[in-house]
């Protein structure tokens, strides 16, 4: 089976677990089991392979500019984690459908833990470090939706929000770690990366690189001093605890140090980094965990402790403690995943979890007590059990391993925290279930069904048989996965009896002082209750607080409400930028001449700056800054038009039309002064940097105008296609329709949106008490005696079909002369708004059958259209097409799949401009009152009138 | 002529900051309308001035065309601004019909609106 598809099942399986949830719980579950399955069975059809020592891989480029390739590969270090993830999940599934009550939401449940697997296995599959990172972030979000899946208890929230941020931010450190480590390899491909040990030691940025990523690491797998969320994320579900603090999400920390172990580890930064967290980790975990009184948070705190185990092991850098590594991630994943799944049936039954108010369960739950036992006795490194092998493998490398020159820290504390570990894994066995037989217990326990006890048995199982037959079970497999960590050829020793070795004396004194420990427990205890201790959620709660507090305040602050601040400093600090650039940069000498300056222009330039200067004079009579703003765009379209723009011209003064028959539209309900209202100095201060910006600007311009482009233009190639290539004459409506359809596409896309927009904003206004207001509302103005005066419907209507003509012949010839779908749009658009101001808005909306709604789709449907047809004679999207048509009596006539284009543009343009004015217009229009026009005279009506009989 | 032209630019530019410092909606409004002028011209003229040379293809004789990139540009740019003033003008009114104030400033609304409102 393709890697792509064993990552991909999970997540396709996690769709159907929510949806299947109607059809019953067991369906729910078999969706979730089945989609699990399958990746594990595809799974294992590369187990021959990949036991032989082979790497399998696959690939396909998705971002390739940016080094990012949907890259994945099977060796055995990813092989051994997806088959715990894969196997484990399978379990758990099987568990979690007996363990969740009738109230929990199944479906859901099996939704985030399919797309949490889905996560780890890319995670263990990728290939590229980017890629990696987008599954590692996935794991952070996917572990927050099952940790916080109980909602309604606020442990579970804040346990989620908590794992999140702390792992959220070790995945921002890391993201800088990787990008350095591929910066520095040269690529983000891992099995790249793994060939330049040297580059990558020697670098520099070695150093920060692998910190960064040693946080990652750390966080995710909860090592020292990021370990305080994992015991405060077991408020989630059971089956959520064993998947994620046994097998997987902690593991993925563990799995990165092993997967870079090749190139990062051997330094001297490496071991005391990773060695001392580890070990560090390890005896706090242990000690902590001996005084829990809840099982769960017993068996975190020891999660915690054996992940600090491996990573120490890492941390050594040696091959052996590799291999030992590697045994050990196998064997915690078994005992462990039993584990939490017994402490899970305890609490079921019994209602509590709480060591203090358990005991005797032997007797009542014998089934439970043989699985916990077993699986306690591995985690305390018991033989035959498989947690003594690996146990043994970590003492013996311990024992001769030098930190700082001295050669019993390491020893010691190993075997200390191995003598805690020995402790509470008694104590889980001691206090819970031997003992007396209690009668206070919440409920009355006893084994559950089958369904909850098979997986963990089926666990137990392979602890014991691991223990037993090591090199057979499991010999291969650690094997290819140490292989792939140190990228050698290992061979593993895995057996029981390895003779009298430092690390069964450590053993038997771990074991001794286990019992030793359990026995003083009582008074242990009570010293430690004494003891003063950091609370870490309490620490955690305060720092996040004062953060949001520190962050909200200055928000608070720099967004004050005021817009004009905004804008001034926007202003200021492009201004100061600017003078930045113009004070350190060069510019050469001009090297084109000015032109001469006629009559015509000046005239145009005289008035335009008098109209801008008026208006800012009189800007607070806002009539007159209307009519001036007319002004101003009249001469600008009469510039283009001198300046050979003549569609551009044409695009400026019809847009101009509809802008300030808009603008009059909205200043009929606003206020038709502005108050003087700033201070003077405001204006001063306002006026100094506007003045400073136009002269900026004004001098940019002119510097450019006065010189050649620097590198050539890519204009020439427009000038040179735009007729064989596009087969029209004017080259800006070529431009827009042809070469660069696709951001016209964008554009009408917009525009439309910017319709759509000012349509629903009408509805929201008009839908509250403004409409009252706006019906009640007295004109703050002399209304004009007719409103609708005979005249100019008459002239408006005789108008409209020559408008429409013109909007036609301006659309038609605009592939070859000035014209095109905008300008053509726009004038049709100003043939029906005359309509509107003429006859009044009651009665073009009686008279208008299409939404403008459906204009503005049709638009954009046709030109997207248009673009997928060049899909069909394989081309690029929007590749057009056109050629030469003739049909008698016609004369011989240009047919473009771009005119199609355009005709798109054209309908969006149409639609928009009308859905933006009728929705302004609203506001003015009073329903009911019904408006009589000249142009409504029906003849017969005035006899009507005087002779009601004859009608 | 490049004078005029760049002269024009730099005072539509003034005007256009000097009237978006206001306090008022409307004239916030014009100030961006006459900012829009500004940068489109400017846009327009970075394909330097020419008279009389339109880009439309001539099939019969060769003559000099002036740049089309910077006319395709400034065309959807000035239609694109169309959109962007509509969507303005439409929230400056709602706000003033709803808030009865056309004030852009959350702090002097709240303080010093009561005489007019």
């Amino acid at each position: 089976m393709s890697l792509f598809l064993i990552a991909a099942l999970p997540f396709l399986g996690a769709l159907f677990p929510a949806l299947l949830i109607r059809a019953g719980r067991n369906a729910s579950a078999s969706s979730a089991a089945l989609a699990s399955g399958l990746a594990f069975v595809g799974l294992m059809l590369h187990a021959p392979a990949i036991l032989r020592g082979e790497t399998v891989q696959v690939g396909i480029d998705w971002l390739p500019v940016l080094g990012l390739h949907a890259n994945f590969f099977l060796d055995g270090l990813g092989f051994l984690f997806a088959t715990m993830i894969l196997g484990i999940g399978l379990l758990i599934i099987l568990y979690a459908r007996f363990y969740l009550s009738r109230q929990d939401p199944m479906g859901q449940f099996y939704t985030y833990l399919l797309l949490f697997q889905g996560a780890m296995v890319g995670i263990v599959l990728s290939d590229n470090i980017l890629l990696l990172l987008v599954f590692w972030e996935l794991t952070s979000l996917s572990s927050f939706l099952l940790i916080g899946y109980w909602k309604h208890l606020p442990e579970g929230r804040q346990g989620a929000r908590m794992a999140l941020t702390v792992t959220g931010m070790g995945g921002l450190a890391m993201i800088g770690g990787m990008l350095i480590l591929g910066n520095i390899a040269g690529s983000y491909d891992i099995s790249v990366i793994l060939q330049h040990k040297d580059a990558i030691q020697s670098s520099d940025l070695y150093l920060p690189a692998l910190i960064l990523i040693l946080i990652g690491a750390f966080t995710k797998s909860a090592q020292f001093p990021f370990h305080f969320w994992l015991p405060h994320a077991m408020a989630a579900p059971t089956p959520v605890s064993a998947y994620l603090h046994s097998a997987t999400m902690v593991k993925a920390g563990l799995f990165l140090m092993a997967r870079l172990w090749p190139v990062l580890a051997g330094t001297p930064e490496w071991f005391y980094i990773v060695t001392t967290t580890g070990l560090i980790t390890m005896v706090i975990g242990a000690v902590i965990a001996l005084f829990k009184d809840d099982l769960k948070a017993l068996l975190a705190f020891s999660t915690v402790s054996h992940l600090g185990l491996i990573t120490m092991l890492l941390g050594f850098g040696t091959k052996a403690a590799a291999i030992g590594a590697v045994f050990h991630i196998i064997n915690h994943a078994t005992f462990k995943a039993a584990l939490f799944m017994t402490a899970g049936i305890v609490d079921h039954e019994a209602h509590t979890r709480d060591i203090k108010r358990l005991g005797g369960l032997r007797h009542l739950m014998p089934v439970t007590f043989v699985i916990a036992t077993v699986a306690a006795l591995s985690m305390a490194g018991i033989p035959p059990l498989n947690g003594f092998l690996s146990k043994e493998m970590m003492l013996e490398e311990a024992s001769h391993t030098y930190w700082l020159q001295n050669p019993y820290v390491v020893p010691a504390l190993a075997c200390f925290a191995a003598a805690f570990s020995a402790a509470y894994s008694f104590r889980y066995i001691a206090h819970v279930f031997l003992g007396p037989k209690r009668d206070d217990y919440p409920a009355k326990p006893h084994d559950p069904g089958f369904g909850m006890w098979a997986s963990p048995a089926l666990l137990v199982t392979l602890v014991v048989l691991i223990g037993l037959f090591s090199a057979k079970m499991v010999g291969p497999l650690v094997d290819a996965a140490a292989g792939a960590v140190t990228q050698s050829h290992p061979h593993a020793h895995l057996k029981l009896w390895h003779g009298v070795t430092p690390a069964l004396y450590m053993s038997g004194i771990a074991v001794g002082g286990g019992v030793l420990l359990l026995a003083l427990h009582a008074g242990l205890e009570r010293i430690w209750t004494a003891l003063p201790r950091p609370e870490a959620k309490v620490i955690f709660d305060r720092l996040t607080g004062a953060l949001t507090e520190r962050s909200a305040a200055i928000t608070a602050r720099l967004h004050d409400g005021s817009l004009t601040r905004y804008a001034l400093i926007m202003v200021t600090f492009t201004l100061v930028i600017s003078l930045f650039a113009y004070g350190t940069g060069t510019i050469g000498a001009p090297t084109r001449d000015l032109q001469d300056v006629g009559l015509l222009p000046l005239v145009g330039w005289i008035c335009l700056i008098v109209a801008t200067a008026c208006i800012v004079l009189f800007h607070r009579q806002r009539f007159i800054a209307l009519i001036l703003i007319g002004i101003i765009g009249l001469i600008v379209s009469l510039a283009f038009n001198f300046l050979s723009a003549p569609d551009l011209a044409l695009t400026q003064i019809s847009v101009e039309v509809v802008t300030i028959i808009l603008m009059l539209l909205a200043l009929n309900f606003l206020p038709k002064q502005t108050p003087a209202e700033s201070p003077v100095p405001a204006r001063m201060r306002d006026g100094a940097i506007s003045i400073l910006c136009g002269l900026g600007v004004g001098g940019l311009i002119y510097a450019l105008m006065l010189r050649d482009f620097a590198v050539p233009s890519i204009s020439e190639f427009h000038l040179a296609n735009a007729y064989k290539g596009g087969g029209g004459t004017n080259v800006v409506n070529v431009i827009l329709v042809d070469f660069r359809g696709f951001d016209t596409f964008g554009e009408i896309i917009v525009l439309g949106i910017a319709a759509l927009v000012i349509f629903a904003l009408t509805e929201a206004v008009l839908s509250t008490r403004v409409r009252a207001y706006l019906l009640n509302r007295e004109p703050d103005m002399p209304q004009a005696g007719d409103s609708h005066p005979g005249l100019m419907v008459v002239v408006t209507r005789m108008m409209m079909p020559v408008a429409l003509m013109v909007a036609a012949y301006i659309f038609f010839r605009g592939h070859n002369l000035p014209g095109g779908g905008f300008i053509a749009g726009l004038i049709a658009a100003i043939a029906v708004i005359m309509q509107y101001m003429a006859s009044g808005f009651g009665w073009a909306t009686e008279r208008q059958r299409i939404p403008y709604h459906g204009i503005i789709g049709s638009g954009v449907l046709i030109a997207a259209a248009t673009g997928l047809g060049a899909w069909f004679s394989g081309q690029p999207f929007l590749t057009s097409a056109f050629g030469y048509v003739h049909l008698p009596p016609l004369e011989e006539f240009e047919l473009a799949t771009a005119a199609l284009f355009d005709l798109g543009v054209f309908l969006a343009v149409v639609g928009a401009v009308m859905l933006a004015l009728e929705s302004l217009s609203r506001f003015a229009w009073q329903p009911g009152i019904p408006t009589e026009h000249a142009m409504d005279i029906n003849p017969a009506r005035d006899t009507a009138a005087q002779d009601p009989k004859e009608a | 002529m490049e004078l005029l032209v760049a002269s024009a630019v730099g005072l539509l530019t003034a005007a256009g900051i000097y009237l978006i410092l206001r306090r008022r909606t409307f004239p916030v409004i014009l100030g961006t309308s006459l900012l829009s002028y500004a940068v489109n011209v400017f846009l327009f003229a970075t394909g330097r001035l020419i008279t009389n040379a339109p880009p439309i293809l001539n099939k019969y004789a060769d003559v000099p065309y002036t740049d089309p990139l910077p006319q395709a540009l400034v065309l959807t740019a000035i239609v694109i601004s169309f959109g962007m003033t509509a969507v303005v003008v439409m929230v400056a009114l709602g706000a003033y019909l709803s808030a009865k104030s056309d004030r852009i400033n959350m702090d002097e609304t709240a303080s010093a609106d009561g005489e007019d409102a």
